[in-house]
């Protein structure tokens, strides 16, 4: 006789370890099998695009630091990019230098986070995370030397930044960034050719590049499936045409490819700042832009590459001080349209390393 | 550098194609008819000049007399781009569903019903996503009253 199973409903979630915030995934399994999927989110929705159409648009600036809290120096700069646009506001080389330094660190910050994660959902309990949390934290103390704050930064203002760097700064950044390449080394050692991680995530989850692009995806998911696509070199925005570095991608759009990815993208970000140590000007680090200002009526679309991936502000101005409308093009949100047909077909224990791998932050998530 | 192709030039190429769909364009974007909408985005995705495989992103706008819906396109071959936009009137606000061409609209038009209440006809799932069922209200409306 054969052994017949009945589908099964089971809640991944809101509040469980491998979903990295507050996410549930309505699964319909078949034993072990999924075969049916609903992600459900809004748990953590505050209502952003709403609150931002009563602050002034220096104003805004905080609320865009909570949006993917784990890069909140890459939303302050895509934010003040998008009003400097608007109101045609002339930002100083200091700055634009400053910008890409701390959103390179910061996308090196949050790759360690989504790769530690990935690893502890893999199963290499707490060792790989704690690593990676070891030299997140010595980023933290660069951002808390110029911003003071770990998480939540406020730090970049519409025009510019909102001080200079303070004189231990730069000796601090030289210190790290003759350390990093040692630890990146040590990381890829530990796992490139772990048979664990191997065998867990090569070949599970692929997106193929036809879906990856249907589906909106972008940053480093985007990448593993194969399409040479980042906005720095696609659409160069701040100063980033001045700078040599590479794009990496996967071949099969794998879990493991996007790992593989984010740990190439550390490489590069070091370049970057590498070179932007060198070129970097003195000077003013901040336009002189009035607190309360009018930009022209029209609207704007700004996007950069953030560590998640497309991170874009859509912003609308009748001529007052708040802004009409404010929208975000949040990575985190639309690299999950895909999750679906990435986990049918796979057994539960393989839907927490795919999930993982994608990479998301609720704060974004929900808004 | 993404080009940002001229909304004018484009609507001009469309109304050729589709007559009578285009209510208005500009050198950033052209509007077109809510009824054109399907018609002239299959159009723009399929056509190789255009190439517009990639969705950026949609959102709406609420402008009290109207809803504007906005749809950001780009083509990762030929690295341009384009915005559309659509209207549909605030007592009847409906708009065709564009998932069956990017999926990529799938989670954003449901939010933009949630939030701004326009309800796309063709979603396979047009539910409220980030608020609970039964929220009074859609609060992205300038009308709507939180307090």
């Amino acid at each position: 006789m054969a052994l017949r199973t009945e589908p099964f409903a089971l809640n991944i979630g809101p509040a469980h370890p491998s979903t990295h915030g507050v996410f549930r995934m309505r699964a319909t399994l078949d034993g072990e099998v999924i075969v049916d999927l609903e992600p459900v989110f809004g748990y953590l929705h505050r209502g952003v695009e709403k609150l931002a159409e009563q602050r002034t648009y220096t104003g805004i600036i905080p609320l865009t630091d909570r949006l993917d809290y784990l890069a909140s120096m890459s939303n302050n700069m895509a934010y003040c990019m998008a009003v400097e646009k608007l109101t045609e506001i002339k930002v100083p080389e200091r700055a634009l230098y400053l910008r890409v330094i701390l959103s390179e660190l910061q996308r090196i910050a949050s790759h360690l986070v989504a790769t530690g994660a990935f690893l502890n959902d893999c199963g290499a309990f707490m060792t790989p995370i704690l690593y990676m949390l070891r030299e997140r934290e010595k980023i933290l103390d660069l951002l808390e030397m110029v911003s003071g704050q770990r998480l939540t930064y406020n730090y970049m203002r519409i025009g510019g930044v909102s001080q200079d760097v303070p004189a231990e700064f730069m000796p601090a950044l030289q210190k790290f960034m003759a350390q990093m390449p040692r630890f990146i080394g040590e990381y890829e050692q530990l796992l490139k050719e772990n048979e664990v991680l191997i065998a867990r995530s090569r070949g599970v989850g692929i997106l193929s590049k036809e879906m990856a692009i249907n589906s909106g995806a972008s940053g480093p998911v985007l990448r593993a499936s194969g399409v040479q696509w980042d906005l720095r070199k696609a659409d160069p925005y701040a100063i980033y045409e001045r700078f040599e570095f590479d794009i990496p991608t996967g071949e099969m759009g794998d879990s493991y490819d996007r790992y593989r990815v984010r740990i190439e993208e550390m490489r590069q970000s070091l370049r970057i700042i590498e070179q932007a140590v060198k070129q970097i000007p003195d000077g003013p680090v901040k336009a002189e832009v009035p607190h309360l200002f009018h930009p022209p009526r029209g609207e704007v679309y700004v996007h950069i590459e953030a560590p998640k991936g497309e991170l874009g502000f859509y912003v609308v101005s009748d001529n007052s001080i708040t802004p009409y409308r404010f929208h975000v093009r949040a990575p985190s949100l639309i690299n999950l349209t895909a999750l679906r047909e990435m986990l049918i077909g796979w057994k539960i224990a393989d839907a927490i390393i795919i999930f993982g791998s994608i990479d998301i932050c609720m704060g974004e998530v929900d808004r | 550098m993404t080009i940002a192709l001229s909304g004018k030039e484009i609507a001009d190429k469309i109304a050729e194609k589709f007559p009578g769909s285009i209510i208005d364009s500009n050198q950033s974007y052209f509007v077109v008819k809510s009824e054109s909408l399907l018609p002239v985005a299959m159009y723009l995705k399929d056509t190789p000049d255009y190439d517009f495989k990639y969705l950026n992103y949609v959102t709406a706008v609420d402008f009290h007399d109207r809803f504007e819906a906005v749809y950001q396109m780009t083509s990762l071959e030929r690295n341009h781009s384009i915005v559309m936009k659509t209207t549909c009137p605030r007592d009847n606000p409906v708009l065709p569903s564009v998932v069956g061409l990017w999926k990529t609209a799938d989670y954003q038009e449901r939010e933009i019903y949630d939030l701004m209440g326009i309800r796309f006809e063709g979603h396979p799932n047009m539910r409220r996503i980030v608020l609970w069922d039964g929220f009074p209200g859609h609060p992205l409306r300038k009308d709507f009253n939180g307090a």
